[in-house]
């Protein structure tokens, strides 16, 4: 799995990015982007072209694999 | 630290504790370590997950395009922490440096940061509160178990309070055909945030798609049946709605009660801390060795008259995080101060709506570009003769525009030149703020005034 989040701050709209990972980006009415905050391995290609694409950078995705640590409540 | 090296140990072999496991822990968390913090970070977090985004749980969630538990927050780095997850900080010792747990643990740190973020405002009557149905929206199994009686198909949706979040909910639950009824207790949608005359464009956008909007109304009671399920809700102005599923958005509280006796300045409007995001305690003495960012922070602004914003934004949680962090392994020449330009965005009934600098400190607005009635256009906020805020319908394009205005500490109202001739007015009216001296929902920006020990301050329920 990738995660994903979108810095909608910085987001100006442009649709790069549905354009290219229609699965995970679509546009919600005229500019409001709606994304998918996971998406299948598969799709990481796909997904790192999209936010390299991005003319802003908004589109942050896991730079590292889902680390072991991250889930754990042991010392 | 006069060149001692006592800051290259801290960095070689100290102990960070960063409590509230969520944007603002991890995006510290990751900085620390990008930043070449070697020492033991320890990250502790009563929620049982993993940090994840709330933003998709007002959308994407209850849309029913994500699921609530695949919200996780991408790792933009590895943070290489002990994490204490579902276990909430109960106190804290200043004098030894110590975090105590809810387990009885404690947990020893050089230095802590302070990020546990706001909760829901629950609704006031108890017994009404925990009737089936009866719901607030705050975290990641808030969102799951509403989007599943969503699911459910119910008959009518009432939701409480028509800020941000409240709107957005009812936005998605329309998008989903459901019959919604918005009770607020103002004049309009995102009066608190806006004012009344972009409130009035909320609410219009709220009638077109269904809504039945009642402003102007107080939720008195709800009711519940035999089985302890929520069936009806009374208004003030005596009519009643027959409902099952209530949503209550009546804004946020601060996660600051482990503090309490703790001599740190912490209270309801927040953490006190200092431009480099230092916590004061409550002498307003500042710590050197206690940072806080985020939702439950409160700082002083330059932009804004060094008064002390707290700001319920997720770029300021991301941006005051990673100065918080910076700051903390850093000489205090190095140090940098928190003054982003504050920003927001929401979408809801199909309409993007972003904002920069701080709308509500505003008394004035000049729709420059755009129309009110076409529910596109930017609405910039005059304060004393300057630019103080500005928000996009649908026109986000141009905030960066805005964006330099507030920065640049801009006359208001803006040469014509920059405002569009077909836009309504160009002229500036009253924004038609409510008196702030009377609560509402959920102000996302909350003035706390100057003194940084300033503790005191009487909450009137907004219903
Ligand atoms: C439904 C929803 C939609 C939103 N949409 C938007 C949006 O569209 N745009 C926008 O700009 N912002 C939005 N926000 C706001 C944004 O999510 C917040 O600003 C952001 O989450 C703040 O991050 P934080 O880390 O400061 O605090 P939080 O995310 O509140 O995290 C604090 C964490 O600390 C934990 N904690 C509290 N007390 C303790 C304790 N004693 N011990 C241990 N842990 C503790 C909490 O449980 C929580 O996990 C939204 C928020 C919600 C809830
Ligand atoms: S490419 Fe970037 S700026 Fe354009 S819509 Fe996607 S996230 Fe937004």
């Amino acid at each position: 799995m990738v995660r994903i989040a979108v810095d909608l701050n910085r987001c100006q709209g442009y649709a790069q990015c549905a354009f290219l990972a229609p699965e995970i980006f679509t546009l919600h009415g005229e500019e409001a982007l709606l994304y998918a905050p996971e998406a299948d391995e598969a799709q990481r290609a796909k997904l790192a072209q999209a936010a390299a694409a991005c003319p802003v950078q908004a589109i942050l995705v896991d730079a590292v694999d889902v680390p072991a640590e991250a889930v754990s409540d042991a010392r | 630290m006069l060149g001692d090296g006592s800051l290259e140990r801290l960095k070689r072999e100290g102990r960070i504790v960063v409590v509230g496991a969520s944007l603002a822990g991890l995006r510290a968390a990751e900085t620390l370590r990008a930043e070449g913090f070697e020492g033991s970070l320890t990250m502790i977090g009563d929620e049982p997950h993993e940090p994840y985004d709330r933003p998709p749980l007002s959308k994407q969630v209850l849309l029913g395009r994500a699921a609530a538990d695949r919200t996780a927050l991408p790792r933009l780095r590895s943070v290489d922490a002990t994490w204490r997850l579902g276990v909430p900080a109960t106190g804290l010792d200043m004098a030894a440096g110590r975090v105590r747990l809810a387990d009885g643990d404690e947990v020893p740190y050089d230095r802590l940061l302070i990020a546990t973020g706001v909760r829901a405002r629950a609704w006031p009557r108890e017994a009404e509160a925990e009737l089936d149905g009866v719901f607030v929206l705050r975290t990641r199994d808030d969102s799951a178990a509403l989007a599943r009686r969503l699911e459910e198909g119910p008959k009518r949706v009432l939701v409480i309070g028509a800020g941000f979040t409240g709107s957005e909910i009812a936005s998605a639950c329309r998008e989903r055909g459901l019959a919604v009824t918005v009770a607020e207790r103002g004049a309009a949608p995102l009066v608190g945030a806006l004012g009344g005359v972009v409130g009035a464009v909320a609410a219009e956008m709220q009638r077109e798609h269904g809504v039945d909007l009642r402003c102007g109304v107080m939720v008195t009671a709800l009711e519940g049946d035999a089985s302890g399920r929520v069936r009806a809700a009374h208004l003030s102005d005596g009519s009643t709605v027959e409902t099952d599923i209530v949503i209550v958005s009546l804004g946020a509280i601060r996660n600051t009660e482990w503090l309490a006796g703790s001599g740190l300045g912490a209270g309801p409007r927040g953490i006190a801390c200092d431009a480099g995001c230092r916590a004061f305690d409550i002498r307003g003495i500042v710590t050197d060795d206690i940072y806080a960012a985020g939702d439950v922070a409160r700082s002083p602004h330059p932009l804004f008259g060094y008064q002390f914003l707290s700001l319920e934004h997720w770029g300021n949680a991301a941006s005051q995080a990673r100065i918080a962090a910076h700051n903390m392994i850093s000489e205090s020449t190095d140090r940098i101060p928190h003054m982003e330009v504050p920003a927001f965005w929401s979408s809801q009934f199909g309409v993007n709506i972003k904002s920069v600098g701080v709308p509500s400190l505003g008394t004035e607005v000049l729709i420059s570009q755009g129309a009110l009635r076409d529910h596109r256009f930017i609405g910039v906020y005059g304060y004393q003769g300057r630019v103080i805020g500005a928000v996009a319908f649908d026109q986000a394009r141009w905030l960066p525009f805005y964006q330099e205005l507030i920065e640049t500490t801009a006359a208001f109202p803006p040469p014509f030149p920059t405002v569009d001739r077909r836009s309504d007015g160009q002229r500036p009216v009253d924004a038609d703020f409510p008196d702030p001296s009377v609560p509402t929902h959920g102000p996302t920006v909350t003035l706390g005034g100057y003194s940084p020990a300033d503790r005191r301050m009487t909450f009137t329920p907004a219903h």
